[in-house]
């Protein structure tokens, strides 16, 4: 394999964002994830496909935590993110969160305005004095927007309720108010599900814009978006990694039947 | 620099103010908790350890004897049973189908939102008041004299207010998206209420009916003057007789009757209690019962 290419990046401190080990998931009695060993590169977009329910959201909501806060799931192996081991007990679960960046399939903006969503979680940190963005709320809020390329189509109607935006323009929203606080890594639940081609595509732009600055895993289900927007890609199947290689060589050979058989849409 | 700093996660000193402050609000809703169970286990607990001798099978089951001082209070058990369960018959139904009328059909116009308005200051008026109508109306007005229909009807008109309010609320808490794709199938009104709305709703709206139990069960006021006596040797064959009720009986028998046991009083309120608490333990199975077949 052909990895190597990307030490063209600036070389981070830790090579993996997020390296799993022996991640096992159960949700009750059932077990949505096997022994999942990923190890997701810095700096990169990595896509993650599989059929419906193979455990895509469950991998990605364990990264955050957010898995847990459901009483019966029960966790088992290491996750480390940028080389640290998020379920240590030492951990604190809002940095965790506010370090690892999640956007959902759904739009969620909040229902205030515009500017008070992108402000909302700078608020919640500045105080601390940790890395966050160190400009004034305006600075801020322009540069986070211009990074999502909504600046333009939003500065006169920054007082605007989020809600009301379109759908396309709330995603990008979603994704520009996690970025004041600087987080490591975005993680991305089929951002692109609920949006049209032109937003797709929009969507698609933008995370090439964010490449190298954040790490990025994004679930899809959408076959070209996955070759045409990601460096590597996770192939999963039944809650377990069946490959994970470098996008252009898994799409055109893959090395597992199974995986060969998903792309070309012969189930899933 | 942080990237590199191998206490990335670590609690910084903000996370652990916020978490102090959160868990210094945590305690005191706790604290509020605890606050609002407490009266409610002194009372209980009061009342099991000094009207827990007097209870009997002969005191549930015999009427009182000697101005009340001795035998038992079944009239006035029976007499509540009666006036709860012909309150209940009338305002459940009449309540739940406002509620539909006001939540599914009618639109949102000033003449809506004046009678929600008008039904939640019904919801506050002080039950003496509903006393005065009922005597007013159902007794003289519609000459049911002092009877358990007119009692019933006065506790009807007190408790329903609670009833379309808890009901509005449950209905109007089913996501509009719901009655869409019913409509969307071709499903009328009706339908789409009775195979959608209604089953997601049930819960709650059984909630309003427990509030409403309750309250029916214990009140004094309303019934004073519309169908409950103090005392009568007989027990009610329809709803145009009088009756004791267990309210009622608590006051005489704690106010007016010089030379009584202690016991007693706190007897008849600990049976009011447990009779209370029997039906809403009734109603709590019934809903769990039906959130149990709800497959979603
Ligand atoms: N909260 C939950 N409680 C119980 N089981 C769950 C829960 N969430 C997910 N599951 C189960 O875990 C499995 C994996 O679900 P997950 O949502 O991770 O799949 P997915 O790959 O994201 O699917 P999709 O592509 O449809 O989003 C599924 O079988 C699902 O039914
Ligand atoms: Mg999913």
């Amino acid at each position: 394999m052909n990895t190597d290419q990307t030490a063209a990046l600036p070389q981070p401190t830790h090579q993996y964002a997020i390296d799993s080990q022996g991640l096992n998931l159960w949700y009750g009695t059932f077990q949505a994830l096997y022994d999942v060993d990923l190890r997701i590169r810095q700096g990169m977009i990595t896509s993650m496909i599989g059929p419906s329910g193979c455990g895509k959201s469950t991998f990605l909501r364990s990264v955050n935590r957010i898995n847990e806060r459901l009483g019966y799931v029960r966790i088992e192996g290491s996750i480390q993110v940028m080389g640290e081991n998020i379920y240590d007990p030492q951990v604190e679960l809002v940095q965790v969160r506010k370090q690892v960046g999640m956007v959902f399939q759904r739009p969620n903006p909040l229902p205030i305005s515009i500017r008070d969503n992108i402000l909302f979680s700078h608020r919640l940190h500045a105080k601390g004095g940790g890395d966050v963005h160190q400009g004034t709320p305006d600075e801020i809020v322009e540069q986070s927007l211009r990074q999502v390329l909504l600046w333009d189509k939003v500065k006169d109607q920054l007082k605007r309720k989020a809600t009301e935006l379109s759908l396309e323009e709330q995603q990008k929203l979603c994704i520009a108010r996690l970025l004041p606080v600087k987080p490591k890594m975005l993680l991305m639940d089929e951002p692109c599900s609920a949006l049209d081609p032109k937003g797709t595509e929009a969507v698609e732009e933008l995370l090439w814009e964010l490449r190298g600055q954040y790490t990025i895993l994004i679930v899809t289900h959408n076959m070209a978006q996955a070759r045409r927007a990601s460096e590597e890609c996770v192939f999963m199947l039944m809650g377990k990694v069946v490959e994970h290689a470098r996008t252009d060589e898994m799409f055109v050979t893959p090395a597992h039947k199974e995986t060969a058989d998903y792309i070309e849409g012969r189930y899933g | 620099m942080a990237t590199a700093n191998p206490t990335m996660f670590q609690a910084s000193d903000l996370n652990q103010h916020n978490e102090r402050v959160q868990r210094r609000y945590r305690l005191l809703f706790g604290l509020m908790t605890l606050l609002l169970i407490t009266p409610v286990l002194l009372i209980l607990g009061t009342l099991v350890v000094k009207g827990g001798a007097a209870i009997s099978w002969e005191f549930l089951l015999t009427a009182p004897t000697d101005g009340m001082r001795t035998g038992g209070l079944f009239p006035a058990l029976l007499g509540t049973i009666w006036l709860v369960t012909v309150a209940l018959l009338l305002s459940v139904p009449i309540g739940i189908f406002a509620a539909i009328y006001l939540s599914e059909y009618a639109g949102d116009n000033w003449f809506t939102r004046t009678i929600n308005l008008a039904i939640i200051n019904l919801a506050g008026v002080p039950s003496i008041v509903h006393a005065l109508f009922g005597l007013g109306a159902f007794v003289l007005f519609f000459k049911f004299g002092t009877s358990i229909l007119a009692a019933s009807l006065t506790l009807a008109v007190m408790t329903m207010p609670v009833v379309i309010v808890a009901t509005r609320e449950s209905l109007q808490a089913v996501p509009q998206a719901f009655r869409e794709a019913c409509w969307n199938m071709g499903a009328t009104r009706w339908q789409t209420i009775r195979r959608v709305v209604l089953p997601n709703s049930i819960t709650g709206i059984l909630t309003g009916v427990i509030l409403e139990v309750s309250r029916t069960a214990g009140e004094t006021a309303p019934i004073m003057f519309t169908g409950a006596v103090f005392f009568t040797p007989f027990l009610p064959q329809s709803v145009f007789d009088q009756t004791m009720a267990l309210s009622l009986h608590l006051f005489v028998a704690a106010t007016q009757v010089p030379e009584i046991a202690e016991q007693v009083p706190f007897g008849i309120a600990l049976v009011l209690i447990a009779l209370v608490l029997t039906m809403n333990s009734v109603s709590i199975a019934f809903r769990m019962w039906l959130r149990g077949k709800k497959k979603w």
